[in-house]
């Protein structure tokens, strides 16, 4: 019997073991796979090309075989669809933990489940179409864009904006939240004076992961308006580049050798991106923000 | 008006305008599928093959494709990450344990469109080398790198749950003499298993709507795959290579088909777990 279990024992131990040098195994592969392969790249000709570094950070000449627009249009990317996504998902998450009756509150949760559910693709599909309807019938000018993408991406992020604003509110101490209230504030004063600056780390925190899924989906911008040259957008209704889309393109139709190194450095311009953004949510959710707050 | 009444509303229309972009989506999708549903060729649709040559625009061979490759990758990754929860939330809930679910939270954040790219350069030729069979774009190769995509979200969710077990049980399991294999099936495995399956399920909704990595490695062959050495073509994939885009053409309409499925198949998951959730608590 004292056998029995301790064989029972080991071999727990034992598989739990395998399973994780596995996973970590693999996760070291494909990261060193990608260092090992791509890391003589990264040199300052990966991002800007031939041309002159400074000239074209500051946009005066066009870059024509580096990533910097595929950089720039990345970020654009990101921008406008946290402009769009931010008010929404904040306003909804603060609706759904503040003002919300229960039943209410269950079947919209249900519906922005579903919403974080659908693959991103749909959502991108969603987007084209919406785009080539549009130009039928009314803006015969108007093709896959700049503001497209961005819309389509907003939507893609839209629940976790929610969800973590919800979330974050909810999780406040009753203490916290009837303090305002017992001294006289209003429901809405009590929001933006007291329980928003409360939450405030965790509600940045799930902004920034939502910045990751921005900076790193590909699947919608495919869809809704990437291409694999367009230089640095030049206004919202142009096509443009962005870094998941230029990995995609040039595993699928590089032409030379240097072409797929270069999509080697892409890759891992965009794991470093998306790795400081992630080590940045959690820096925020865990220290920073708590001193900052307390200071103030 | 009241003033006071105001900020209500404004947040009340934002949740509203959310509520309505998602129901858009599927309305949208509807609407411009609505010819195939007036025709009464759906069903049909679904089990039909793909040849537009004789006139048939089925998404069969996607669905088995998208089944295929969904289900190798939760079967591949659901040992694994059954022993990576257990040594995280089980064997060495700190030190280790903690450095691992570190690298695991890590995971999240690599891009999809960086697992399909090492997929097709590393795996696709090793794939292809040690079966010496096609290009090694296959169901095998798509189902193994998804795989390793869907693995964090699973382990978090496992662990996450094995932590929900109340202490007292575990105390008084130790307390009994228990060892820690014996802690695991008779007391947290019990307890966890439900949302265990919520874990599986949302994996699986992840793994059916991934687009990359299915698009890049799998090879979008249209025909049923016969073996998992076969290339199939995905619904997201099918949707994503855009075969055309003129309102009228049944190719184009097709796509809307492929959306609706997998919009329906990941409600009908939301639902399940949510279902699941409910009883737990109950």
């Amino acid at each position: 019997m004292q056998t029995r279990s301790w064989l029972w024992d080991s071999g727990f131990a034992l598989f739990a073991w395998g399973c994780s040098l596995a996973l970590v195994g693999v996760v070291f592969i494909i990261l060193g796979f990608l260092v090992v392969k791509g890391f003589h790249t990264l040199t300052p000709t990966l991002i800007v090309g031939d041309t002159p570094f400074w000239e074209a950070l500051l946009l005066k000449r066009q870059v024509f075989d580096g990533l910097f627009p595929a950089i720039v249009g990345t970020l654009c990317l990101i921008l406008l669809a946290m402009v769009f996504a931010l008010p929404l998902g904040l306003f909804t998450g603060i609706f759904l933990a503040e003002y919300a009756s229960f039943r209410v509150k269950w079947v919209f949760s249900i519906v922005f489940d579903i919403l974080a559910g659908i693959p991103s693709i749909v959502v991108g599909l969603f987007g084209f179409s919406v785009t080539l309807f549009l130009h039928h019938y009314f803006f015969a000018q108007l093709f896959p864009c700049l503001l497209i993408s961005a819309l389509s991406l907003a939507f893609l992020v839209l629940p976790y904006m929610i969800r973590t604003t919800q979330m974050a509110l909810e999780s406040l101490p009753l203490g916290v939240r009837m303090t305002a209230i017992g001294l006289g504030a209003t429901k809405f004063q009590n929001i933006i004076y007291v329980l928003l600056p409360a939450s405030i780390s965790a509600i940045v925190s799930g902004i920034i992961l939502s910045i990751g899924r921005c900076a790193e989906d590909t699947a919608v911008i495919m869809l809704t308006g990437a291409v694999a040259t367009a230089g640095i957008p030049r206004s919202l209704f142009s096509s443009f580049e962005a870094l998941p889309f230029y990995i995609y393109y040039i595993s699928s139709q590089y032409a030379d050798q240097s072409e797929l190194m270069k999509g080697y450095g892409a890759c891992l311009v965009l794991i470093f991106i998306c790795m400081i953004l992630f080590v940045l949510a959690h820096l925020i959710k865990t220290k920073v923000s708590q001193k900052l707050m307390y200071r103030s | 008006m009241d003033v006071k009444k105001i900020p209500k509303f404004i947040f009340l229309g934002a949740s509203l305008l959310s509520v309505g972009i998602t129901l858009a989506i599927l309305g949208f999708m509807v609407v411009l599928a609505y010819p195939i549903f007036s025709q009464g060729m759906f069903w049909d649709m679904l089990i039909q093959p793909w040849s537009p040559g004789q006139g048939l625009f089925g998404i069969g061979p996607m669905i088995v494709g998208t089944m295929s490759i969904a289900l190798l990758a939760v079967g591949v990754s659901f040992p694994l990450c059954c022993g990576v929860a257990c040594f995280v939330g089980v064997l060495h809930p700190r030190g280790k344990g903690k450095m691992l679910k570190g690298l695991v939270e890590s995971m999240t954040a690599i891009p999809t469109v960086i697992y399909g790219f090492v997929g097709i350069f590393l795996l696709v030729p090793l794939v292809r080398g040690l079966f010496s069979q096609g290009s090694g774009m296959c169901i095998l190769s798509a189902g193994m790198m998804l795989g390793v995509l869907i693995s964090p979200t699973m382990i978090l969710f496992f662990s996450q749950s094995f932590s929900l077990v109340p202490l007292g049980y575990l105390n008084a399991a130790d307390a009994l003499g228990a060892t820690t294999a014996q802690k695991f099936f008779y007391i947290i495995l019990p307890c966890a298993w439900k949302s265990m399956v919520s874990g599986l399920i949302l994996s699986f909704g992840r793994a059916m709507g991934d687009t990359l990595i299915a698009l890049m490695i799998s090879g979008n062959a249209v025909g049923f795959p016969g073996s998992i050495l076969d290339s199939a073509r995905t619904l997201t994939a099918h949707i994503g290579l855009i075969i055309a885009a003129d309102f009228d053409s049944i190719e184009f309409k097709t796509l809307f088909v492929c959306g609706i499925c997998l919009y329906a198949m990941t409600g009908i998951g939301v639902i399940l777990v949510r279902l699941l959730a409910g009883k737990g608590r109950g």
